[in-house]
């Protein structure tokens, strides 16, 4: 049981800890795992997330991150003020629970559709896009000389890394030529300002409660970069969850997403966050198509990876409305 | 030749039997997939509904924009190679439109709720 080797790690984080209760698996596929449980302490329990690759898994594959770096850059984020949680503990070797670490549990919702359609987020949902870039804007002037070892990742290095991807399931798909053509034609070169970008910054990611946002979560695909990758991932109409009219992962406008990152004094460049949008949706059209491999290959053999390939369809019908929108 | 029911008669009725008598007695993440497995049913019914004279006007746009012979598969090849190398673009007579009615065509079969779907279908 996970509990006996938690019970040993929080005691050694979190004086007076006498145990910990209600461990539960969240997610998690072969290689990382993510836990809620609470520590148990006489003057009240604390909610705790663990995040981790079971012992067994070594250093993190492709474009992750890794869980050390996920950890600093979710504790400096926390530092400066920004909604992140506390990380709690590193775990170390001694642990016996793997690699990744222990954050504080924070209360909330991810589930787009409950965020886009419950009545408890009636008052957030007017007012997370401003805060939101405000969030983004943050992330972006975290002290570059803190930040871990990343990968560095630039718009053409980012087209071909899709074109690869994409040529290598050996299935035609037009529509997506057409859109790496476009980006092609359309690469606006090296961003004249180079920061952290947290590479996943959307629904799912998000805790939001009936006051806005209150956690960014999921370091891993971070790296450096042009920041304005963020601004227009999290426009992808993928994200909206059909409400298309509000580009802002479907409660918000791009106007409010750039005035709060310009109150948190940096500039957005909305044709950059254009073009990342057209680079985002294919992304997410790649990755549905990757899921299809990975289902058909096994070892994750499942209905959910099967159906995931037939959502690849959204996305050329996105690209479509973004590159040859028909007559209104 | 097989005798009846159809397939996708078959299917239907499982996907309803599914849908009517045991989802609503199944909770947690089971749920989930279990509406997942209904949605393939859904799917699959529709693709046998729809594909094969979907496939055959897109094999005619393809012929006619190529002006070549061939599968569904190397047609859409070629396409996708002239498009890559700059040969065929959007001031091409005919892409735009061939990409359009292919890709509403995938999506009445894929994901006939997608939002950007049914609004394509309403701007017709």
């Amino acid at each position: 049981m996970i509990e006996t080797e938690l019970t040993r790690c929080v005691a050694s984080f979190h004086p007076g800890a006498t145990g910990v209760t209600g461990a539960a698996k969240l997610s998690g596929g072969a290689s990382q795992e993510t836990w809620t449980f609470d520590i148990v302490h006489p003057n009240g329990n604390v909610g705790a997330i663990l995040r981790r690759a079971p012992p067994g898994y070594g250093a993190a594959p492709g474009r992750a991150a890794g869980l050390d770096a996920e950890a600093t850059l979710m504790q400096l984020a926390h530092d400066a003020g920004l909604p992140s949680p506390k990380v709690m503990h590193v775990l170390s070797p001694e642990d016996g629970l793997g690699r990744g670490f222990i954050m504080a549990r924070v209360e909330g919702e991810t589930i787009a559709r409950k965020i886009l359609r419950d009545e408890e987020f009636a008052k957030a949902r007017p007012i997370l896009a401003r805060q939101l870039g405000r969030v983004i804007a943050g992330i972006h002037g975290l002290p570059q000389a803190k930040l871990p070892q990343l990968r560095s990742l630039t718009a053409t290095k980012e087209i071909e890394d899709l074109a690869r991807e994409y040529h290598s399931f050996n299935w035609p798909r037009p529509v997506f030529e057409l859109a790496l053509r476009w980006l092609r034609d359309h690469d606006p070169g090296p961003s004249s300002e180079v920061t952290l970008v947290h590479g996943d910054f959307r629904h799912g990611n998000l805790i939001v409660g009936p006051d806005g946002v209150r956690a960014v979560l999921d370091w891993e695909l971070a790296h450096t970069g042009d920041p304005m990758e963020d601004l227009g991932w999290i426009c992808v109409n993928s994200w909206r969850f059909g409400e298309i009219d509000k580009p802002v992962g479907g409660f918000g406008s791009r106007e409010d997403l750039f005035a709060g990152y310009e109150e948190a004094g940096r500039k957005a460049d909305p044709d950059r966050v254009m073009f990342w949008e057209v680079m985002g949706t294919l992304r997410w059209g790649v990755m549905c198509c990757g899921m299809m491999q990975r289902f058909r290959s096994g070892p994750d053999h499942s209905m959910e990876r099967a159906m995931i390939g037939r959502r690849a369809s959204e996305t050329e019908i996105d690209l479509l409305r973004l590159l040859v929108p028909r007559g209104r | 030749m097989q005798d009846e029911p159809t397939p996708t008669e078959l299917i239907k009725a499982v996907a309803d039997f599914l849908r009517n008598e045991i989802a609503p007695a199944i909770k947690g993440h089971n749920s989930f997939k279990l509406r997942v497995g209904i949605n393939a049913l859904d799917l699959v019914t529709r693709q046998l509904a729809l594909a094969q004279a979907d496939d055959a006007t897109e094999a005619a746009r393809l012929k006619q924009l190529l002006g070549a012979d061939g599968t569904l598969m190397e047609l859409n090849r070629a396409l996708s190679e002239k498009i890559a190398r700059g040969e065929v673009d959007l001031t091409t007579p005919g892409l735009s439109e061939h990409l359009w009615q292919s890709t509403m065509d995938k999506l009445a079969v894929d994901q006939p709720n997608y939002a950007s779907y049914k609004r394509e279908l309403g701007n017709t």
